[in-house]
């Protein structure tokens, strides 16, 4: 099989050859990074290509598996990850001005776990600045392109994540979740992504954004690819305070049982607020046909209601401001990152943190800050950020309701396809209306799963979602597989196999 | 505007007489545990600067705390020794101001949900007055880097002013203790205040939860002042006075506070209210930053950490663990010393406790304890303006010397010769002795020969001893105890004296 | 509620430490409008019946023992420093600061 052929594997399917035998992580490895070389001048999916030190890895792991040594499942695997996640030894930006050149002294949790397992870590990946955004246009250091159409956004914030797996660049990679960065970019890129149960994956080495929302989870092409992931990164973590205490569920068990297509006995409840106005035909009219294959496959479907659905992008977009406004107080020039020095007067400790973040921060992140600032101020705490947790129970309540009348909750991912980019840059609220459909899961804490729903009319991907009740992950992993081995089935393959071939650098 | 060269002053019993001044009083102590309130990174002290520091006390990227169970647990002690209610649940939150010295950019601290509130502690003046101080709250939360400033006086050169950060310090867990208004101290407010500060401090060596040393830091008082006219008048508005390092600076602090206020009311003027910064060389305040009232903290719930809800049994556990408080254990010793209560008031005043409890189980009695620790070496420790405890003398050490005098060995006046050879360093009182040749002569002969010369200096003394007038004696006695330099024991030189004369 | 001033957004900006330019305050200003008053409806549901969800999944009582761990070397940690000197960190004079 020739290297370029490798990256085409399925994440799971290279590690069944890894382990056979066939191939070696060193060849996998360098036909990925052959890959990010041929295509990513376009793409721009990576910030920082790590070869050495991936290649290092996969030597390492080559030679234990040569000592017969028993090694990880993904062991040799190549993974890339998004540049929120602190990787010791290689430079982490959140995307942003304010850390260009930073290089943490220390491994995220879940990055000591993909460590230990043996994947080689082929780099970071682009993202909207400090996970702010649905475009990753908000990224200090340049646009991502979505590999179906380069004119147009990848999705965000963790566009970077998708569109490498997308185009082949890395079989596996590590996203975050606050609002919908993992599943909205699935959805626009015909790859699927998971928001793991709040707590379930370990939030430290994640640089925060909304510490209340944020969840690191797989990207990858195929169901039974995140399932493998999450479970490698999932887990209680005792550095993180608000990591669940339990073991995780069986996904991979859960994927494999799914992929029969067998969903007899399944309840399948459709969101009324989450389709309708807003939402374009295409990607409607792919929603139900998976509602259709679902039915087919023995589910029953009803239709439930959350009413509170339609305030939750109120309550995230002043919850997630307020959080952040105080997580990135600590990007102030003093002890890491950039600094800057006001151009005239006094070089005060004062001045020095305002010119520094004046200057480190872009657009969106300043947006946000003074809207968290603004309503956590005296004054204004109860009518802004108490109100929104106060929403945020009436959310909770809403999927405990919904949960009642069914397993799993569905609905298009995102309203739209890919748009083009600069498109909505000049219009945040409009941009932030590409995660009401994600933006309600983060707010209760629920998992959710994006996976490929189809082509919408004007012939980009569209994302079907899937939700499930807290700490029950395995449903969405069943439920995925099997829309996806009966989608693949009416598409002869998958999905991205439509996508067109990128112009190869020479 | 002009500002006046010196600060008017109204005498301070002038004050009082005319105003009723109200305090409020917050302590924060350092918790002696091993590792920081949130994160593992030792909490021990004068390391080399920022070699104790992990990434969530540097407040890195990605960092997330994690609460010490062990703080907890010491907070929960000092909740139930101050008699306050300890939560069902509490929370954490988030301070949120910008500070070089802050890693974060905000502090973890407790903010409407404290771990222990609405309690109380009786405190003991010098004359044995007690007064009760209600307590609002004691709350946890972390305390921060340590700033060095550097540059300045030398003229302003572009970059000549900068400060050195250090963040050992940033992340060791603090207990905060605030005070309800104290009301109805009237002149005794300087008292009550220095009072207060040191009941704590006695509370916490107590319960094991901090080494509580002012002088080091471990213990810090912020004190705050007000005046209004009579009792009734609804409060004032009150300055909060910061850098009081020491028992007798809160006093201080407070009674210049009072004068000084008193003075801008009687010029009918407003006190501002601020924090001001107390000076020791000079005994008084000055204006610092505005009142922390003005800075918008922007306090929400810490989103990172989850509420601590102790469960009754657990605090139960911690309540019936609680050592002896100390005003119990004073009560207690008193009774076993049969000190009066001036004595023991005494003691306590002059920090003589632990001390006396010391030399006793040392051996002395406790009569004997009190009368070196509270005479000789009071003295002592007042002339070299020190501690008692800090004088270079144990008490295992005074124990010993009063065993010796206890055996006859050495006499008073020699047991304090020896008490000044401990002092100066020349060794347990055995070795002085040695040393110095201090024993009290117990060899009759030499003490004959030396009555036998004195008697012969002086022979009309025979004759009026034997004629029945036993006053003389006494310069027989004079002269011996000059001629063996004191050392020899004047009953039994006495008893001497009349054998010879008589016999 | 209430809009969002170029006042209110230079007050802001001065509490969250970022400096704007004047036209950033005043784009800032417009936008932030725009999206206060669409965010100021959560006060509409948020009656006082309503408890407040902070955390997503209710845990309490998560403690560490009192045990210590490796710190990090201090020379990777100062390296990363805008500036350092005598193993610290060398920040700009903090105004207000007593020696």
């Amino acid at each position: 099989m020739t290297n370029a052929d490798l990256t085409r594997l399925s994440a799971a399917q290279l590690a069944d050859r890894l382990a056979a035998g066939d191939v070696s992580s060193v060849d996998a490895t360098q036909a990925h990074l052959d890959r990010i070389a041929a295509v990513d001048d376009a793409v721009h999916a990576f910030l920082h290509v790590s070869a050495e030190e991936a290649l290092a890895t996969a030597r390492e792991v080559d030679d234990r598996r040569a000592r017969g040594e028993e090694v990880h499942a993904l062991a040799g695997v190549p993974i890339a990850v998004k540049d929120v996640v602190v990787t010791k030894g290689l430079p982490t930006t959140a995307g942003s001005r304010i850390l260009e050149g930073w290089v943490p002294p220390y491994d995220a949790t879940l990055v000591e776990r993909i460590k230990a397992a043996g994947l080689p870590i082929l780099g970071k990946t682009n993202m909207d600045e400090f996970a702010m955004g649905s475009s990753t246009e908000h990224s200090a250091y340049g646009d991502t392109h979505n590999p179906w159409d380069l004119d147009r956004i990848p999705g965000g914030s963790g566009g970077g994540s998708a569109a490498a797996v997308a185009a082949y660049e890395a079989p596996l990679a590590i996203g975050t979740d606050t609002g919908g960065s993992i599943r909205q970019p699935a959805a626009v890129t015909g790859t699927v992504g998971v928001k793991p149960t709040y707590g379930s994956v370990s939030r430290y080495g994640l640089i925060a954004l909304a510490s209340s929302l944020d969840q690191a989870g797989p990207v990858t092409r195929t169901v039974l690819d995140s399932a493998l992931l999450h479970e490698l990164i999932g887990g209680h973590d005792p550095r993180d305070s608000t990591s669940i205490p339990e073991p995780l569920p069986s996904l991979v068990e859960a994927a494999r049982a799914g992929a029969s297509g067998d969903l007899t006995g399944l309840r399948v409840g459709i969101v009324t607020e989450l389709q309708g106005e807003g939402y374009q035909a295409g990607v409607l009219a792919r929603f139900h046909e998976s509602l259709e294959l679902l039915q087919q496959a023995g589910a029953t479907l009803v239709e439930v209601s959350c009413p509170h659905f339609t305030y939750a992008l109120a309550a995230y977009y002043l919850i997630l401001p307020a959080e952040a406004s105080s997580n990135l107080a600590k990007f102030d020039g003093m002890r890491f990152g950039l600094r800057v020095e006001p151009a005239q007067g006094p070089a005060t400790a004062e001045r020095v943190m305002a010119a520094t973040r004046g200057q480190g921060f872009g657009d969106e992140v300043k947006r946000r800050i003074i809207l968290g600032t603004y309503a956590l101020s005296a004054g204004y705490y109860d009518a802004y950020y108490g109100s929104a947790q106060k929403v945020r129970t009436l959310i909770q309540r809403d999927f405990a309701a919904a949960f009642a009348q069914a397993d799993v909750l569905v609905s298009p991912t995102a309203p739209t396809t890919a748009f083009k980019l600069g498109e909505k840059l000049d219009d945040p609220l409009a941009m932030y209306l590409n995660d009401v459909a994600t933006i309600p899961a983060n707010l209760a804490g629920v998992p959710g799963l994006s996976l490929p729903s189809g082509l919408s009319d004007d012939g980009l991907p569209a994302g079907f979602q899937i939700l499930a009740p807290a700490k029950a992950d395995d449903r969405l992993y069943r439920v995925g597989a099997a829309l996806e081995a009966l989608l693949e089935q009416s598409w002869e393959g998958p999905l991205l196999a439509k996508a067109p071939e990128l112009e190869v650098a020479r | 505007m002009t500002s006046p060269t010196t600060t008017d002053l109204v005498d301070y019993d002038d004050a009082v007489a005319r105003f009723d001044p109200v305090l409020g009083i917050e302590v924060h102590v350092e918790l002696g545990t091993r590792t920081k309130m949130f994160d593992g990174a030792p909490a021990g002290f004068g390391e080399e600067p920022n070699t104790s520091v992990t990434p969530v006390s540097l407040g890195l990227p990605g960092s997330l705390p994690v609460v010490n169970g062990t703080a907890v647990e010491y907070a929960i002690r000092i909740g139930l020794a101050l008699n306050c209610e300890i939560a069902q649940s509490c929370r954490f939150a988030r301070k949120n101001y910008f500070y070089p010295d802050v890693p974060k950019n905000f502090q973890t601290s407790q903010y409407d949900e404290p771990i222990a509130h609405d309690g109380w502690v009786d405190v003991e003046l010098e004359d044995g007055t007690t007064f009760r101080v209600e307590i609002e709250r004691a709350h946890m939360e972390e305390d921060a880097g340590k700033n060095t400033h550097v540059g300045g006086a030398t003229g302003r050169i572009h970059g000549a002013e900068y400060s050195l950060v250090d963040y050992n310090r940033a992340g060791i867990p603090l207990v905060e203790i605030v005070t309800r208004p104290i009301t109805g101290a009237g002149d005794r407010a300087p008292e009550v205040a220095r009072a207060y500060v040191q009941t704590l401090r006695d509370l916490f060596r107590a319960l094991e939860v901090s080494e509580a040393r002012m002088e080091r830091g471990n213990v810090r008082a912020d004190v705050n002042v007000s005046l209004r006219p009579t009792p009734d008048s609804p409060l004032g508005t009150r300055t909060e006075t910061k850098n009081v390092n020491s028992f007798r600076s809160v006093e201080r602090a407070v009674r210049y506070e009072i004068s000084r206020q008193a003075a801008v009311l009687d010029a009918g003027g407003t006190v501002v209210q601020e924090t001001r910064h107390w000076h020791e060389d000079t005994g008084t305040t000055t204006s610092g930053r505005i009142k922390s009232d003005a800075e918008d903290y922007r306090y929400f719930p810490e989103p990172d950490l989850v509420p601590i809800a102790p469960d009754r049994a657990w605090v139960e556990e911690i309540r019936a663990a609680l050592p002896e408080l100390p005003a119990a254990r004073r009560r207690r010793l008193q009774g076993e010393w049969g000190y009066a209560d001036a004595e023991m008031r005494d003691v306590v005043n002059a920090g003589a406790v632990e001390l006396i409890e010391a030399t006793t189980a040392a051996g002395a009695s406790p009569t004997a304890a009190r009368k070196w620790w509270m005479g000789e070496l009071a003295r002592t420790a007042k002339q070299q303006e020190v501690e008692l405890a800090d004088l270079p003398i144990t008490p295992a050490q005074i124990g010993q010397l009063q065993g010796l005098v206890d055996s006859g060995r050495i006499n008073d006046k020699l047991a304090r010769q020896v008490l000044e050879g401990v002092l100066a360093g020349e060794g347990d009182p055995e070795a002085v002795v040695q040393a110095r040749g201090l024993e009290v002569v117990s060899d009759d002969g030499p003490l004959l020969a030396a009555i036998d010369d004195a008697l012969a200096a002086q022979p009309d003394i025979a004759e009026k001893i034997r004629g029945g007038n036993l006053g003389p004696v006494g310069a027989i006695i004079g002269a011996v105890m000059k001629a063996t330099r004191g050392q020899a024991d004047a009953a039994r030189v006495r008893e001497l004296v009349l054998e010879r004369v008589q016999g | 509620m209430s809009s969002l001033s170029r006042d209110e957004v230079a007050r802001v900006a001065g509490l969250a430490r970022i400096d704007l330019t004047p036209d950033e305050i005043d784009r800032l200003a417009g936008e932030l409008d725009v999206i206060v008053e669409a965010v100021a409806r959560v006060s509409e549901i948020a009656t006082p019946d309503v408890p407040a969800t902070s955390h997503p999944l209710p845990m309490t009582n998560v403690f560490r023992a009192d045990e210590p761990v490796a710190p990090l070397d201090r020379d990777a940690v100062l390296a990363a420093a805008p500036a350092a000197r005598d193993g610290k960190f060398l920040v700009p004079q903090i105004l207000g600061e007593d020696a």
